[in-house]
């Protein structure tokens, strides 16, 4: 969704940053099955990154604010396994099965981990029409507020910036996200001066790009 | 997110055994319902706890120092580049190599979420994920850097980078002085997760034990 608690390039008042030293990848036991099994569920369950991004930022934000970062995970899981109905609540709830099985096309087998992690999910498509845009074109984030999934942060919107990178075409997550196709369409790379994003006070070395895809830009 | 360490102990330990145990309940429900294999999470996460992490990225960089033609393909075409030396896929499916210079310090954040380039660094640490950094690294990165350590000269350019699409950025840090004629692996010691994200710089060598 759009306008969540996820979206906080540029929010004031989350103090500092504390790095741990030699941190190890995880802090619990429950970190490493949680993180393996929304792997894992990926290929039965059958929905793409964006639907996974949209059910784990989809939640009212002292909810999104006062979980940890796997807690987030897996809240997304329960929402994308109760949806598809291969997990009910009730058994969520329960700890135990309650419900026959739902069919699966398919299910992760040890054989095929180091395979399906080596190949990936890309997400660039042939393009169908030229780039509207080339590096140096000037262009403008739109103001965009869906009530669903977006990958345009905030903190550009209405900003104008500078086409530096197109990456070619890309799976658009704002119609992937509702299973409303892939809507392949030209990703760029959009460079913003700081004073631009933060007024006149900003740091004057500063300059941010956020990745754009086209419906997210008109030319300035 | 909370995810810092200041909590009352008492009240994170209770917190997470709660969470232990849900966790636990859905990986049997959904093992008995024949939708997962434990065999391949347990491999899922040595993967990632063992096999894939910051190393990686280090080679990649250590080469590009030592490599000029190897330094001009990483730039060019890093996906081809980085899976010369083995290293592709998930969350890595789109790389792009942004190269430090004296005048010029690329530093890479997920404002939205956590995108990060596995293939090269492994999983994100907390902090890449945690709300202070999101927040703060695309309006104020010169006060982030000094929370890692890291002053850099006022008329050096900071150029972030928020990964909000699937293309994932790795940072190539400027090569530390004094370590002409190091080995590729001696010169891989010197490159920290934190120097390939930006948040920090390479180890000078007088830094290794």
């Amino acid at each position: 969704m759009t306008e969540g608690a996820h979206d906080m390039g540029g929010a004031r008042g989350f103090g500092r940053v504390k790095p741990e030293p030699n941190e190890p990848p995880f802090h619990a036991e429950w970190e490493r099955r949680a993180f393996a099994l929304t792997l894992a569920m990926g290929m039965p369950g059958g929905w793409n990154i964006d639907m996974s991004r949209a059910a784990r930022e989809n939640r009212p934000p002292q909810d999104y604010l006062s979980k940890s970062y796997y807690e987030i995970w897996l809240a997304g899981l329960e929402t994308l396994m109760a949806e598809r109905g291969l997990v009910a609540r009730d058994e969520i709830e329960a700890g135990r099965v309650l419900h026959a099985p739902a069919p699966i096309k398919d299910k992760l087998s040890p054989e095929d981990v180091a395979q399906v992690l080596y190949r990936g999910a890309p997400t660039g498509r042939e393009p169908s029409v030229p780039a509207r845009f080339r590096a140096g074109d000037r262009v403008r984030a739109r103001t965009l507020s869906p009530p669903t999934h977006t990958r345009l942060p905030r903190y550009v919107r209405g900003h104008v910036g500078v086409v530096e990178l197109a990456h070619g075409c890309h799976v658009f997550p704002d119609s992937n996200a509702l299973g409303a196709g892939e809507n392949p369409q030209w990703l760029y790379t959009v460079c913003f001066e700081g004073a631009e994003l933060w007024g006149a006070g900003a740091d004057p070395t500063l300059r941010v790009s956020v990745d754009a895809w086209d419906a997210y830009l008109e030319p300035a | 997110m909370t995810h810092d360490h200041d909590h009352d102990h008492d009240h994170e330990h209770s917190e997470l055994s709660e969470t232990q145990l849900r966790v636990r309940a859905l990986e049997t429900i959904l093992t008995e319902k024949g939708y997962v294999d434990p065999a391949a999470l347990d491999l899922l996460i040595e993967t990632y706890e063992k096999k894939v992490g910051p190393r990686n990225g280090a080679r990649v960089v250590a080469k590009a120092w030592t490599d000029p033609a190897y330094r001009a393909w990483l730039l060019k075409d890093a996906n081809a580049a980085i899976a010369s030396v083995g290293y592709a896929g998930r969350q890595g499916e789109h790389m792009v190599v942004l190269e430090n210079t004296p005048k010029r310090h690329n530093m890479v954040v997920c404002t939205l979420c956590s995108c990060y380039p596995w293939p090269v660094l492994g999983l994100p640490p907390v902090w890449y994920k945690s709300a202070p950094y999101r927040s703060r690294a695309v309006a104020d990165p010169r006060g982030v850097l000094r929370e890692f350590g890291v002053e850099l000269p006022a008329e050096t350019e900071i150029r972030v980078w928020d990964s909000t699409s699937e293309v994932r950025y790795l940072v190539l840090p400027m090569r530390p002085e004094g370590s002409a004629g190091w080995s590729e692996e001696k010169l891989a010691d010197l490159v920290t997760r934190n120097s390939m994200i930006g948040t920090g710089l390479a180890k000078r060598p007088e830094e290794l034990e």
